[in-house]
């Protein structure tokens, strides 16, 4: 039983780490119909940008605000240099410029940080294990991730549900055309909204830095589980990408975990041990396939345009 | 016309003559140039060109061409290459293979080509057995005789019971096996892993740490070896259950694993600090000539692989049309290997000694590899006898 628990928690955490992914992903896509394959790059310069500060200030907390700071900037920068030429285009067009982004940053960080990849160490009061009940260990920093993944995604809600500017996040998911006629600035709007993306996508690379390593071509595996999210979850739909995104981290790391043993029961072990691995990374598209097909518009679709 | 027709059948003959009558010695490379294992296909390339300008940049008396080509850790994208190599650049050997899967993918172009390969890093279980060639040579290992060993020295420092953990390819289950083969005492549980997408073991270590194992087992190469003792340290269990390795420390991961690597005990047949003259002469000039970095075993079996081609080539005094006299002199195993002297199984295999490694502050204050004992010595892989060669 305590081991479900557990397992529970290393779900919730992947889930909530995949949401802060989707979350910019879904905004970006959603409010701004653009197709951003290079969110995966942001993701991975969080990472870069946090081992290099931390490095620097030699402190971790110092380093990752900087660090969010520097992918918010990076992503305004981006939105206003390259992207903001695009959104007349079409989708082929937003791919196109967007996978060749991801080419160009995953040359300049080799470029500028070496082939090797970094580490980011983490500081000594977040190594330790967290005694949660009797018996249930488990790693402080895990526990962090799912602490300020939630505290996030509880001021999401409230920026998006309870501001002004959230109101016109609002507005611009269900018909862009119609808030650009009544005279809001589309185009602060849509760079605003970018860097947030940006910075959310960073947030996720630099936390997820110190349990991974930090490489080149980091963001690229875990893009498609946020595309997939945000599928299942409704375009657009913050709410849609919370819940698809703590779906998929269950399901995946569930699957990870006992899928094995109870393939044990009806095959060898031999063949279960290599069966599970595959099966358990298949499980989430399944869902995707599903969703799609009973409920194409997703589990949780912003409101119709 | 008939002059033409003349002509023309002249030019034919001579665009098929092979490649062997050329004044250049041809070596095709296949390795990861690419992605997050970058590093490791650069450590090989590396100690190849070292090699290279130790031997003078010459092999026979004819220079040296080498092709680099990189698989992207994919076997379609390895065997691409390989039938690029062999059919239009017509190399005289091809050298390199980090991943099992590749090689397992790229062989049969090298084999029925009759092309000598030499991989100089991954040693699928089949390589070993059903699959053996006279045209394929291993300066590695079967892979798994690294986790037999290791298996042998957990067995010897009385560990009970064993987790094992390990990625889902043909590498990781002959890692798996290996240790399973020589460890005397019960295996608790085994768990494989998405390869290479996988790079979060949350679920995998929980499962480890609730198994009762004594001891966890891993083989993670590269990167990932990085982030599971990232993850293991983070867990906080090092106390209860030590961890136990195969190919997941090495020179170059070890700058990014720091302390989380220290006290973890590992097995390999070449350590930086062999006190063999050829070793030291190898790893003085590699870090020379790479300031900031340190050569890996694999590098090592890559530097050892342009020496077992140069005994053949100078065997034949460069006249790479003589197989049979090449593969003969490469059987004996006849240069001077920076692990020492090693023989060959009739697969083609070393038979060599294994050591047990550690995680040590060296005398410049930098984290290193260190041998600390010899587990087996000359020790021969478990699947020879499915060779059919003789």
């Amino acid at each position: 039983m305590l081991v479900v628990v557990e397992q529970s928690l290393n779900g919730l955490q992947f889930g909530l780490l995949l949401f802060l992914l989707a979350a910019g992903l879904t905004l970006v896509f959603g409010i701004m119909d653009f197709v951003n394959l290079a969110h995966g790059s942001l993701y991975m310069m969080g990472a870069y940008f946090a081992a290099t500060f931390v490095a620097w200030t030699g402190n971790f907390i110092l380093g990752a605000v900087m660090a969010l700071g520097a992918t918010l900037l990076l992503g305004i920068l981006l939105e206003f240099v390259a992207l903001r030429h695009l959104y007349g285009r079409d989708h082929l067009d937003h791919v196109l410029a967007t996978f060749g982004l991801i080419l160009f940053f995953n040359d300049a960080v080799r470029l500028i940080w070496g082939p090797a990849g970094l580490a980011l160490p983490l500081p000594a009061w977040l190594t330790v294990p967290v005694q949660l009940l009797p018996g249930v260990y488990y790693p402080a920093y895990r526990l962090s991730i799912i602490a300020v993944a939630l505290l996030v995604a509880a001021l999401l809600y409230v920026v998006v549900m309870r501001t002004r500017i959230g109101m016109l996040i609002r507005a611009g998911a269900s018909n862009r055309e119609m808030i650009g006629a009544l005279g809001i600035n589309i185009k602060l709007l849509f760079t605003l909204v970018f860097g947030l993306g940006a910075a959310l996508a960073g947030l996720a690379g630099l936390m997820q830095a110190p349990i991974l390593t930090v490489q080149i071509g980091m963001g690229e595996n875990i893009l498609i589980l946020a595309f997939v999210i945000i599928v299942i979850g409704g375009i657009g739909s913050i709410r849609g990408a919370f819940m698809a995104a703590i779906f998929v981290g269950m399901i995946d790391t569930l699957g990870r975990a006992f899928l094995p043993d109870l393939l044990r029961k009806v095959l060898s072990s031999t063949a279960a041990s290599t069966a599970a691995p595959a099966l358990s990374s298949m499980l989430i598209y399944l869902l995707m396939a599903i969703v799609l097909v009973v409920r194409p518009e997703g589990l949780f679709p912003a409101a119709k345009r | 016309m008939k002059k033409a027709l003349w002509l023309a059948g002249i030019a034919a003959l001579a665009l098929t003559q092979p490649a062997a009558a050329g004044d250049t010695i041809k070596i095709g490379f296949v390795s990861t140039f690419s992605g997050p294992t970058a590093a490791i296909g650069n450590d090989m390339r590396n100690s190849f060109e070292l090699a290279l300008d130790h031997l003078g940049r010459k092999m026979g008396g004819k220079p040296v061409e080498v092709i680099y080509e990189d698989d992207g850790q994919k076997p379609d994208v390895g065997k691409q290459k390989t039938e690029k190599l062999i059919q239009s650049d017509k190399v005289d050997f091809i050298v390199g293979y980090i991943w099992s899967n590749v090689l397992l993918a790229s062989l049969k172009t090298a084999v029925d080509a009759k092309t000598f390969l030499i991989t100089s890093n991954a040693g699928p279980s089949q390589l070993a057995g059903e699959l053996c060639s006279p045209y394929v040579f291993s300066t590695s290992w079967q892979n798994d005789q690294t986790p037999q060993a290791m298996g042998t020295y957990m067995t010897q420092k009385g560990v009970k019971s064993v987790f094992l953990i390990g990625p889902n390819y043909a590498a990781g289950k002959d890692m798996l096996a290996g240790v399973k083969s020589t460890f005397k005492g019960e295996v608790k549980g085994e768990e494989y892993t998405v390869w290479p997408s996988q790079l979060d073991f949350s679920a995998e270590l929980t499962k480890a740490k609730n198994s009762g194992a004594e001891a966890i087992f891993v083989f993670y190469p590269g990167a990932a070896g990085v982030q599971f003792l990232n993850q293991y340290a983070q867990a906080g269990i090092k106390q209860q259950m030590p961890l136990y390795t195969a190919f997941t420390i090495d020179e170059i991961t070890l700058a990014l694993q720091k302390e989380n690597a220290l006290g973890v005990p590992g097995a390999q047949e070449w350590v930086n600090d062999l006190p063999n003259e050829e070793n030291k002469r190898y790893v003085a000039d590699y870090r020379k000539k790479y300031p900031g970095l340190r050569p890996t075993f694999y590098g090592a079996q890559t530097y050892d692989a342009a020496g077992l081609i140069n005994s053949a080539v100078v065997a034949v005094k460069g006249d790479t049309a003589k197989k049979d006299e090449m593969k003969a002199e490469m059987e004996k195993a006849n240069f001077k290997s920076v692990r020492g002297p090693y023989k060959y199984g009739k697969n083609h295999i070393p038979i060599q000694n294994f050591y047990l490694q550690d995680v040590v502050k060296d005398a410049e204050g930098q984290l290193a590899l260190k041998t600390v004992a010899t587990i087996v010595k000359d020790d021969q892989d478990r699947f020879h006898d499915k060779c059919p060669m003789k």
